[in-house]
């Protein structure tokens, strides 16, 4: 961009034809009252220097950047390195997204969030800030989500929040996503509707893009620091796609450096049981944009199971469909089988339990890493802790009577 | 747009035909939503034709999407009934085929702008907008496409005589009123309150002013939506708007009482229309 350019003729609510704003109009005063205060916030040296003191002493960033022996000893190839979102606070990568709106509903007068969750990490996320900035937190989570995640249920109560079972629909993260939308078209004056991933109408996707790309610029200088040289592949897991964008990001302008996003094959991309929205899926609208979904062919929406409920979710970010699009990003998808056994390895070989969504991109890296050979560098973003998630694989392997390596069926 | 440029069909016009012909008899035009498919296809089609034999004077037949944020508890669970029958836009289409043989009183399609884009395949508005025009459907009211997005859709409604309806809010800027008042052919849809669908005790103070911002912009009609459910909030709404809308409170009497229902609490709401355009 010249510096001549300016910036209102910038085309920001597309990435390529994709994004836009797909909401009733009653919204689209908020969304100009949220764009325009993201782009004033973010230019505001104050704003970023409380958002900067906040992530450090509050959310325990920057993470750090584990080189996991183990793993790529059962790769047999590149070294692989992983990015530690698992420590900051809350134990996910939402932190840096919900600081960040947070701030910006602060800035904006509003003292009422409304968040919507799928495997309940997002939705802690938001009850944690709403704390700490003394706000009203209302979280809306399909009610088949809060049998799966009542453990992340508690934990929002806890911290004041009031959580809303979804009964409409599939009952999962689309239906809380329809339900939150239908609070803020309400409500829309005293509150701000906190998305939880890079996915929604313009200016959500950029903005949410914005408070997450700390991931990838953190990793992009602790692997230049280390190697002086980038990695040669960055990977992540893809629901809405916002961890994955935010490890991505920093590295678009390098040419060099792969980036690979694993969505959730559930129980194969040969059936109808999976989440693989940019692998298996088709454009349309969804949630206020324009990318890809898992809908049939009249458009309407699909239930989409997974083992993970962070990943159970029909659409994905624009941009995610627009560095498809241009080949820039490529995506593939791991099975439910795959992510167990991603997440017995990262316990076996690395004393780290992960999340089920983050565990889909374990299996896709140690194969990316056989071929890159012992020369390479790959960074997965370990994008969230498995505490959440023991329940529920217990239930799996009872259910499946899989046998995964030191997971025994219980009897 | 500008209108030079635009094939202009000759079947465009209707929808705002129907709301001036009402108004010129004295009354506010009533405008009937009723979903396809609820409870199944040959009742909401029977449903259809007794809101038209009982005086409406505008249509509109849902379409059922998986997703409709802009609805609330009665309609989503309606349209989730018609889905889980598995009817698909194909069958809404040729119940509506059926439906404008039968009844004189214009029709349009209402639902989620993917349904259209997403029509058996990708970028499919055109095919849309021809089914649509075959089935002898006189517009389309699509809440969640507005009007700065909605140039794409206008071209293909315009193309097969097609009128489009969009929804203005209270909290609508002038600039966005501008842009509804430009792209809009049918009628512009004023939302009486911030929310979704659903009826309500007592309607806002809001509608009013937003109808008379519309006024200062366009000709064509507006009529006003959401909360409306009964002959005194009918004829509040008939006192300052060229129509008024009614969606929860007959699906809700679909889902009871079937066509006898529906043709009463139409009556009746067609009753608050000109009591309420005639005390103006």
């Amino acid at each position: 961009m010249t510096a001549a350019m300016d910036p209102t003729d910038v085309d920001t609510a597309h990435f390529g034809r994709f994004g836009g704003r797909y909401v009733p109009e009653a919204l689209t005063g908020a969304l100009n009252e949220l764009d325009a205060a993201a782009r004033e916030a973010l230019d505001d040296p104050a704003f970023q220097a409380r958002m900067d003191a906040l992530r450090r002493d509050y959310g325990g960033r920057p993470t750090t950047l584990t080189l996991a022996e183990g793993l790529t000893e059962e790769g047999g190839g590149a070294r692989i390195y992983l990015k530690r979102e698992d420590l900051a606070h809350t134990g996910s990568h939402k932190l840096s997204n919900v600081l960040g709106q947070g701030l910006l509903a602060e800035r904006m007068g509003k003292r009422r969030l409304i968040a919507e969750t799928g495997a309940g990490q997002h939705g802690v996320a938001t009850a944690t800030i709403a704390a700490k900035l003394g706000m009203e937190c209302v979280v809306y989570m399909g009610a088949e989500d809060c049998r799966r995640q009542h453990l992340n249920v508690v934990r929002m109560q806890l911290m004041g929040a009031e959580v809303v079972p979804v009964e409409s629909g599939t009952r999962t993260l689309k239906d809380a996503i329809n339900e939150a939308m239908r609070d803020w078209v309400t409500s829309v004056e005293e509150s701000h509707y906190l998305i939880g991933s890079v996915v929604g109408p313009d200016p959500f996707p950029r903005v949410v893009r914005d408070f997450v790309k700390v991931i990838g610029e953190e990793t992009r200088a602790q692997v230049l620091e280390r190697h002086g040289r980038l990695p040669d592949a960055v990977t992540a897991c893809v629901g809405g796609g916002s961890n994955a964008l935010g490890i991505f990001h920093a590295f678009i302008d390098d040419p060099e450096v792969e980036l690979l996003g694993v969505e959730a094959g559930g129980e194969g991309l040969d059936t109808e049981r999976h989440s693989a929205t940019l692998t298996a899926g088709s454009e349309g609208i969804l949630h206020g944009a324009r990318s890809w979904v898992l809908q049939d062919e009249w458009g309407q929406v699909r239930p989409t199971p997974s083992v993970s409920a962070g990943l159970d979710y029909p659409g994905v970010g624009p941009e995610h469909a627009w560095l498809r699009d241009t080949g820039r990003a490529t995506y593939t998808a791991a099975t439910d089988a795959e992510a167990l056994e991603g997440f017995s390895l990262l316990a076996r070989r690395e004393g780290i339990l992960p999340a089920l969504e983050t565990a889909h991109a374990v299996v896709p890296t140690l194969r990316r890493a056989r071929e890159l050979g012992p020369e390479g560098i790959v960074v997965m973003n370990l994008s969230g802790r498995g505490d959440k998630d023991v329940d529920e694989i217990t239930e799996v392997l009872r259910a499946t009577g899989q046998r995964v390596p030191g997971m025994e069926s219980p009897a | 747009m500008s209108a030079a440029g635009a094939r202009v069909a000759p079947a465009t016009g209707q929808v705002a035909r129907a709301v001036r012909a009402a108004n010129a008899q004295g009354r506010a035009a009533l405008v009937v939503y009723l979903p396809a498919g609820y409870p199944d296809m040959a009742t909401s089609q029977a449903c259809l034709e007794a809101a038209a034999d009982a005086g409406a004077d505008l249509l509109e037949v849902g379409f059922p999407y998986s997703d409709p944020l802009m609805d609330g508890p009665t309609i989503q669970a309606a349209c989730q009934v018609a889905l889980d029958q598995g009817y698909t836009p194909r069958d809404d289409l040729a119940m509506c085929a059926d439906l404008t043989q039968r009844t004189a009183v214009p029709a349009l399609v209402m639902t989620y702008y993917n349904l259209v884009w997403h029509y058996g395949g990708v970028d499919r508005l055109d095919h849309f907008a021809a089914d649509a025009a075959a089935a002898g459907l006189t517009g389309a009211i699509l809440p969640d496409l507005p009007a700065a997005e909605g140039q794409p859709w206008a071209r293909a409604a315009a193309a097969h005589g097609l009128d489009t309806v969009f929804l203005a809010a209270p909290a609508s800027r002038e600039q966005a009123l501008d842009a509804i008042a430009q792209v809009t052919t049918g009628f512009v849809y004023a939302t009486s309150t911030m929310g979704v669908t659903g009826a309500r005790t007592a309607l806002g103070a809001d509608a009013q002013p937003l109808v008379e911002r519309l006024r200062a912009r366009t000709d064509k009609p507006v009529c006003v939506g959401l909360g409306v459910s009964n002959r005194a909030q009918a004829a509040e709404v008939a006192g300052f708007a060229d129509g008024v809308i009614v969606g929860s409170a007959v699906v809700r009497a679909a889902g009871e009482g079937g066509a006898p229902a529906v043709a009463e609490l139409v009556a009746d709401l067609a009753a608050g229309c000109r009591e309420g355009h005639a005390a103006r």
